[in-house]
């Protein structure tokens, strides 16, 4: 569905993206594991065309999107979210996720017609917030909202753009342990066609809701397999035991 | 159906028009009854109230700060006097030329300021105006220069003319003003007004979500300078004359100031604004001219302090309260 040949990407002397290929069938569920620095956030901006790569080449269901700025790549269907609560403060969450339905409805450059006419684009976004269980605070200014609600807003606003491959940036980032899990049953709940890769640092909820993992170090691909495979792999472990400068340099 | 249908009147419910709106439009009569002697004035307040409203469509919903606002006012207002000058009189002719000659310039130089933000957005604009009003200066074979334009001559408006006490100005000017309210009114609650409040609240989400944030601010940016084109054009139809003023840095702050005063982001501010500034000049230059703007200045420091939404901002504040 997604896939990337030979991204390359430099600042100055640092290198955050070096040879990086992946190939994200249809449906899959993708842990992205690795250690801080190891340029995960960077795949995904390469990926959503946020970071322009020195090299490299990115295809999405057989298109080439690699000169695509993101939001062209987000209405070919490549929706991401973001490690940081990135949201709309003042707008209620129901007129944020209306937002990207009317962006992708080719409604939002209308100015002459008022809102409640676009009763189905509203309807859909209501019904994305009660799947996310934000149908309760839909419309309270979403800087009200409780940390873990805004980290649901953020699944919500990309799943509004009806994503084929969404890319899911730490998103139990900062949430407690035990909200996390019930976090990461909404993402498992979802549809079974949409593929999915998300970054995690927590293993368990990685071994748990990934299907397949992917490692990277160093601005670097290390492996790619089943959670038995990534689990039995010694480079792994050297990784996670902290050995991983010796490796990278 | 019933749960759609609830969503959708919360959209439908922040759109309606409220008791006192229609009061405070119907109030907007009350000079032509009360104060048949300063109808100039509200006039001009009229003018300026529909100049920070289409800056408060940049500012208060898509986030632009502008402190060069002035260009297109000015520019519209000298294409309505050229044209009032060297061709026809007519002024709805005039105003349409003047805001569309506005907003030809805003559409050519938002492929530029879209681009930018923050410091070097204010920059750039407040270099626009400066680049603009020096054009006007020395090109004094067009615009008449530091002597302004003469000789517009308008005819009349729909059979009306334009008399000493500001009758039919006032008329025309808070027709226009009630006009283009309507359409900020309805921009705002549009999808296209939606989408620029996620641009202002939050400009790094927009793509992330499919929106060509470029391409609307292109826009609005076109519109807010169509508009403050056609606000140019009345003040030249209404006083005939266009001086160098209209293009100066001074304008562009002034109507900040009122928009801030006001409270930007809530279409009414920069009326309320414009109304409480224009008054207190009036006034307070009768008292001592040179040093009106200290009160000003202390206005704008006490609001910006205590009230960082504006005074409108305040009283919505003060209602929300007891409840």
């Amino acid at each position: 569905m997604l896939s990337a040949r030979n991204l390359n990407k430099r600042f100055g002397s640092l290198v955050v993206a070096q040879d990086l290929s992946l190939e994200l069938p249809p449906g899959v569920r993708y842990a992205l594991i690795g250690p801080n620095g190891a340029g995960k956030t960077t795949l995904i901006n390469l990926l959503t065309g946020m970071l322009a790569p020195d090299s490299g080449r990115i295809f999405l269901g057989g298109d080439e999107i690699t000169g695509l700025k993101p939001e062209a790549r987000v209405r070919q269907g490549l929706a991401r979210t973001f490690q940081i609560n990135t949201v709309f403060p003042q707008l209620t969450p129901l007129e944020s996720v209306a937002i990207a339905v009317l962006e992708r409805e080719r409604h939002a450059h209308n100015w002459w017609r008022g809102l409640p006419a676009f009763a189905p684009a509203i309807d859909e976004a209501q019904a994305i917030l009660e799947r996310l269980r934000l149908a309760g605070v839909a419309d309270r200014p979403t800087r009200e909202l409780a940390y873990g609600q805004q980290r649901l807003l953020e699944i919500a606003l990309a799943l509004a753009t009806r994503p084929r491959v969404l890319l899911l940036d730490e998103p139990a980032a900062g949430v407690p342990k035990d909200e996390s899990a019930e976090l990461f049953s909404v993402i498992a709940g979802l549809a079974r066609e949409l593929t999915i890769l998300f970054i995690e640092h927590d293993m368990n909820v990685v071994f748990r809701f990934a299907s397949r993992i992917i490692v990277m170090v160093g601005g670097r691909i290390l492996l790619e397999g089943t959670p038995e495979e990534v689990r039995s792999d010694d480079r792994v472990r050297e990784v996670y035991l902290g050995r991983a400068h010796a490796r990278a340099a | 159906m019933e749960k759609g249908r609830a969503e959708v009147s919360y959209f439908r419910a922040q759109a309606r028009w409220r008791p006192l709106e229609l009061a405070f439009w119907a109030a907007t009569l009350l000079p032509f009854v009360v104060t048949p002697s300063y109808l100039s004035l509200a006039s001009q307040i009229a003018i300026t109230a529909l100049f920070a409203l289409s800056l408060d469509l940049l500012l208060g919903y898509a986030g632009i700060v502008s402190l060069g606002h002035a260009a297109y006012f000015g520019f519209g207002a000298y294409s309505a006097g050229l044209l009032s000058k060297h061709y026809l009189g007519e002024p709805l002719t005039g105003l349409v030329v003047g805001a569309a000659a506005a907003g030809i310039l805003g559409y050519v130089t938002s492929h530029v300021i879209v681009r930018f933000r923050h410091l070097a957005l204010i920059m750039l604009t407040l270099g626009l105006g400066l680049l603009l009003a020096e054009a006007a200066n020395s090109a004094s074979a067009l615009t008449g220069g530091a002597d302004g334009l003469q000789g517009v001559k308008m005819s009349p408006l729909l059979g009306f003319k334009f008399d000493l006490y500001g009758r039919t100005a006032y008329a025309y000017s808070l027709a226009v003003l009630f006009c283009v309210f309507l359409v900020a009114r309805r921009i705002i609650h549009s999808p296209f007004g939606l989408a620029l409040r996620g641009i202002r609240e939050n400009a790094t989400r927009m793509p992330a979500i499919g929106a060509p944030v470029l391409a609307h601010l292109r826009k609005v940016y076109t519109i807010a300078a169509a508009m403050a084109g056609a606000a140019g054009a009345l003040l030249t139809q209404t006083t005939s004359t266009v001086s160098l003023e209209v293009l100066s840095f001074g304008r562009s702050a002034d109507v900040l100031v009122i928009l801030i005063l006001g409270g930007a982001g809530r279409l009414y501010g920069g009326i309320v604004g414009a109304i409480i500034y224009m008054v207190a000049r009036d006034q307070f230059s009768g008292l001592n001219p040179q040093y009106w703007y200290f009160w000003i200045g202390l206005l704008l420091v006490a609001v910006v302090m205590f009230l960082p939404n504006g005074i409108l901002g305040g009283l919505s504040a003060l209602r929300k309260k007891p409840q």
